[in-house]
């Protein structure tokens, strides 16, 4: 049986983060997981929002806001990280900082067996293409480790993504 | 599907006839032979050439246009890199932005990996899919003539701006620009930002 639940604080928290690290650019692959987030991001006077085709767009499209003076984030499912791989090498290649919010899927009792491969594989395939990751599974620490990672993306000029998991999320479960 | 017209354009002098009024444009050449073509018309700072990121050059460019929305951005990506990338395409239709150009140098070909056909040898019309997409302002450009008719919509028209402009397949001569990325983009930054680049 689902319940209905309030809505969780942690997406109004990475919002007013990502809106201190003057955060302009937020593109993303329409996520319920983030979906909170971005409908405030698209009230922001501040941000503009992009929506995509695919998450491979955001990479370059945040390398081409950085080169431009504007801070970036890229929002989507742990499914869209295969889509980026090939050019994860343009940002290792020239370092742009690259902040990506994953939220998990096919990992803490998956219910579509289609989403597992990609969401085991999220980590070491971020990982073996050089971004660091920053795994999240308690609502409390979400916005902490927004923070944190935000830090390292654009004080360090690094990649980085934190892993939002489905403990935080809830899992998704088509049977009712 | 488009009329074909018969391929006299050189790309090498399309680029260098582009490139001679860009002003304070930012230009972003795609991968492989744009990259050459931009080089050979005289390295200049404020192009970020690209060795990789193959289906990225336009996405760059949109980053690049909505970050500084006063200045005029061209991306030059060839036709395989634009069919690589063509959600990036709808992706601009729905951002609109005015300041934003992309210009395909379609040969036809896939030019660094043995001259094979792309799609747009096989009649798909890189046009007619932005129009469809969303950009205000089209054309594909045969001859000189349409070239010079197009040039308003490279750096005065409001955009975003699709154009294709048809080459041949002549061989050119490799001129080579650095290809360090960290350093391109200091580079650009540092010649667009001043000391903010580095804050």
């Amino acid at each position: 049986m689902k319940q209905k639940k309030a809505a969780p604080a942690w997406p109004k928290g990475i919002y007013e983060v990502l809106a201190a690290q003057n955060v302009r650019q937020v593109a993303y692959v329409p996520d319920a997981g983030h979906s909170q987030l971005i409908r405030m991001c698209q009230k922001s006077s501040s941000m503009a929002t992009i929506s995509l085709t695919t998450e491979e767009e955001g990479i370059p499209m945040l390398a081409g806001a950085w080169l431009g003076g504007d801070r970036g984030v890229l929002l989507m499912q742990s499914s869209g990280v295969g889509n980026c791989i090939n050019l994860f090498s343009l940002v290792q290649e020239c370092r742009f900082p690259l902040l990506m919010l994953v939220t998990m899927r096919g990992q803490w009792g998956e219910f579509n067996p289609w989403q597992v491969w990609m969401g085991v594989e999220t980590r070491p395939v971020l990982e073996r293409c050089g971004v660091v990751c920053y795994d999240v599974d308690e609502p409390d620490r979400v916005v902490e480790t927004v923070a944190a990672a935000s830090n390292l993306v654009f004080n360090s000029y690094r990649s980085v993504a934190v892993l939002i998991g489905q403990r935080v999320l809830g899992t998704k479960n088509f049977a009712k | 599907m488009a009329t074909k017209s018969k391929i006299v354009l050189e790309r090498r002098k399309v680029v260098a006839r582009i490139l001679k009024d860009r002003g304070t444009a930012l230009v972003v050449p795609g991968l492989g032979a744009p990259t050459w073509d931009t080089a050979a018309a005289g390295d200049h700072p404020l192009t970020f050439q690209m060795w990789g990121a193959m289906g990225g050059t336009a996405m760059i460019a949109l980053g690049l246009a909505l970050a500084q929305p006063k200045r005029r951005v061209l991306a030059l990506p060839g036709d395989g890199d634009m069919l690589m990338g063509l959600g990036s395409l709808a992706t601009i239709g729905t951002q609109g932005p005015s300041n934003l150009v992309v210009a395909v140098i379609d040969n036809e070909r896939y030019g660094e990996t043995g001259m094979q056909e792309t799609h747009t040898a096989l009649g798909v019309d890189l046009e007619g899919i932005a129009r469809a997409a969303g950009f205000r302002q089209t054309a594909t450009v045969y001859t000189e003539k349409d070239l010079e008719a197009a040039m308003p919509l490279f750096y005065e028209v409001k955009g975003p701006v699709f154009v294709n402009i048809k080459v041949t397949t002549n061989p050119v001569p490799n001129v080579l620009p650095p290809r360090d990325g960290a350093w391109l983009k200091h580079r650009f930054r540092q010649a667009l930002l001043g000391d903010k680049a580095f804050e």
